[in-house]
């Protein structure tokens, strides 16, 4: 055999493999790390391995890549009531829009693996996008003229996606608060009441109750359950230990799936946060492939060495699941929302908290002298009690257990937390100060936000010319 | 011979451009086959005309002007309102468009309350000055946009309750503010994709 036909099927024996590799790799996972095509951004990180959930087609065009964003985050749209909708773009008036800016996909100003121009958010365009369509705000806004568009995000003002917490009539309406309103009580302590209301009467169980399995279980797991909210709410061992249809196979270990039969939507938003994203349905490394060579594998459970934000050494191994807060057989709620979080998370806002007014507020609720409610925990601001509704009109409230629905950008919060015990305008203010957020609010806001005595402002014109 | 080559170079020449223009002219601008484009387009308006109606009248007009049991307000959940009519039409609108992509919908005005609903395309200005200008009439043209090109609908959208012209009149952010009943507010613009 000559030199050059040997050097050719030296070629042929190391590409033809290597190219299978590589298409069994995109076609049924395995490591794909290889296939990362640049830093994925914070909030798609833990999920980077799992390529099917953004590209759930080998061919797929801007609309599979667009299927896939809503599957994840529709509904969160939806609820913040978007202000720049797919449907403002669809509508061909507008095609000259969407030349310029094609707002109809989210990957237009959200690109993936591009960490060089990846800015607050995800947000892959410069931060003056917005002059692309409000070129002339000038004219129909005197007040914005000569404003720079890159500070038309400035908090307080406007959001691409959620303006909730601050349209023009809502800051006009709450113009004039106080810091501090008379009754600081979060929203939650209604939903309890709403919910309690609501509840099945059910016949408490005590220890002797328990249908656990003599080999399966110990006195004092036995004792934990008695005295806890579980048995009084009449949910026995084979409630959360076994699972339908065979309610004889004993599940040492409850999973989400067991949680979820009772706790739908906190099982579900968990799985949409950063917790617990990892364990949406469908997300996976690798497929069943040909000779079984490849088995469908979902992503490992996320633990906090994987974060990118500080957590404490002795947490790192620690797999995120319902039990990571919410201890097997003693449901305590109290521990879960912020020992639970303290435990973990070693940020400067999650140790300053323990010397925070806001931990003051807690324990003195703890110890009666405030009442249910007045206290501010970790869970209080991060996992309030949300409202949805569903496409059928039906309402629905729960805590949310998506920590980070309400953080980017943060005045999600204004509404949901904050405006229940604070004025929009010192809401808003502390929102802005980023050296406050880290010294967990402790302080009063050094930052203020113009935007309300602007549209207080505005009103005062509009109804002198109308006049 | 160049003489007979050049001349069967020109024929067939003629040839073409003939059966090209022949072919624009006797196929270029049929419609497909079914209802034609305009006759669509009013029926979708009948629709969208009778709906908004009821809405107005029965619903908002009647709680809000006359029995006074609860108000219309663009910030509709916040204050626990009923949706504006406006607002009730662009819903529609936007919902339509998630199910088919073959039409839009959405209603414009030479005055409108919201910047957003202003005219932008040249058939938009032409057909709201038209439909203000002649009222009955109706304004149907073709338009090209984002390299589609649709066939384009405009229709007079009447005051047809107190409810419009006292909102109208009275919004802060309305540019007009002398409307009466029946006065033309502004216009329902259907585009269909042609094909």
């Amino acid at each position: 055999m000559s030199r050059n036909a040997m050097l050719w099927l030296l070629w042929i024996m190391i590409t033809v493999p290597a190219g299978l590799y590589v298409i069994a790799a995109v076609v049924y996972g395995g490591n794909r790390s290889f296939l990362l095509v640049g830093r994925t951004t914070n909030g798609h990180h833990q999920i980077e391995l799992a390529c099917d959930a953004c590209h759930s087609s080998v061919f797929g065009d801007a609309e599979v890549l667009q299927n896939a964003c809503m599957n994840c985050h529709g509904a969160e749209l939806k609820n913040a009531n978007d202000t720049h909708p797919k449907s403002k773009f669809t509508d061909p008036r507008n095609a000259d829009r969407t030349e310029v800016l094609d707002a109809r996909y989210c990957v237009t100003c959200h690109r993936e693996h591009r960490p060089g121009i990846t800015n607050a958010m995800g947000v892959t365009m410069p931060n003056d996008y917005c002059v692309l369509c409000h070129r002339d705000i000038g004219e129909e806004r005197p007040s914005h003229e000569g404003l720079a568009f890159t500070t038309c995000a400035s908090s307080g003002c406007h959001r691409f996606h959620d303006n909730r917490a601050i349209y023009g009539d809502f800051l006009i309406k709450h113009a004039g608060q106080a810091d501090h309103l008379d009754s600081q009580v979060a929203a939650v302590v209604d939903w309890l009441k709403e919910k309690e209301g609501a509840a099945r009467k059910v016949r408490p169980l005590i220890a002797a109750d328990a249908d656990a399995p003599a080999q399966h279980t110990t006195d004092a797991a036995v004792a934990a359950w008695a005295g806890d909210r579980h048995a009084r709410a009449g949910v026995n061992c084979s409630g959360c230990h076994t699972s339908a249809p065979d309610r004889t196979a004993w599940i040492e270990a409850p999973h989400l799936a067991q949680c979820q039969s009772c706790h739908a939507q906190q099982v579900t938003t968990f799985s949409e946060g950063k917790h617990g994203m990892r364990q949406r349905p469908g997300l996976s490394v690798s497929q069943d492939g040909p000779f079984g060579l490849f088995k469908k594998t979902s992503l490992p459970t996320m633990t906090p060495a994987q974060a990118r934000i500080p957590m404490k050494n002795d947490a790192h191994d620690a797999a995120l699941g319902c039990n990571s807060c919410h201890s097997a057989h003693k449901y305590d709620r109290v521990a879960a929302r912020t020992e639970a979080c303290a435990g973990c998370h070693n940020d400067a806002h999650t140790t300053a908290y323990f010397d925070s007014p806001h931990h003051e507020l807690l324990k003195k609720e703890m110890a009666g002298a405030l009442p249910h409610g007045s206290g501010v925990s970790c869970a209080t601001c991060h996992m309030p009690a949300m409202t949805a509704r569903a496409d059928d009109g039906s309402k629905s409230i729960f805590v949310t257990h998506n920590q980070n629905d309400n953080l980017r950008p943060n005045e999600k919060m204004v509404r949901s937390v904050c405006g229940h015990c604070h004025g929009l305008q010192f809401s808003l203010n502390a929102l802005a100060d980023t050296a406050l957020i880290a010294k967990n609010f402790k302080g009063r806001p050094t930052v203020h936000i113009e935007s309300i005595e602007w549209a207080t402002r505005r009103e005062k014109e509009r109804a002198r010319t109308r006049r | 011979m160049r003489i007979v080559k050049t001349g069967v170079v020109a024929l067939i020449a003629a040839s073409i451009v003939w059966v090209t223009a022949a072919y624009a002219q006797w196929f270029g601008k049929a419609e497909p086959k079914g209802i034609p484009y305009q006759q669509v387009a009013d029926m979708l308006h009948a629709v969208m005309a009778a709906d908004r109606t009821v809405y107005t009248v029965r619903v908002v007009n009647r709680l809000q002007n006359e029995e006074k049991v609860i108000t219309a307000d663009e910030h509709f959940v916040d204050k626990k309102a009923l949706p504006l009519p406006a607002q009730m039409f662009r819903f529609g609108a936007e919902k339509a468009a998630e199910t088919s992509k073959t039409f839009s919908y959405s209603l414009l005005s030479l005055w409108p309350v919201n910047r957003q609903n202003a005219p932008r395309t040249a058939a938009e200005k032409k057909g709201l000055q038209h439909v203000a200008d002649n009222k009955g009439q109706n304004f149907y043209t073709d338009e090209s946009l984002g390299g589609k090109k649709y066939f384009t609908a405009v229709y007079a959208d009447p005051a047809i309750s107190q409810a419009c012209v006292g909102c109208h009149n009275e919004h802060q952010e309305s540019p007009r503010r002398d409307f009466k009943l029946n006065d033309v507010m502004g216009g329902v613009v259907i585009r269909l994709l042609m094909n």
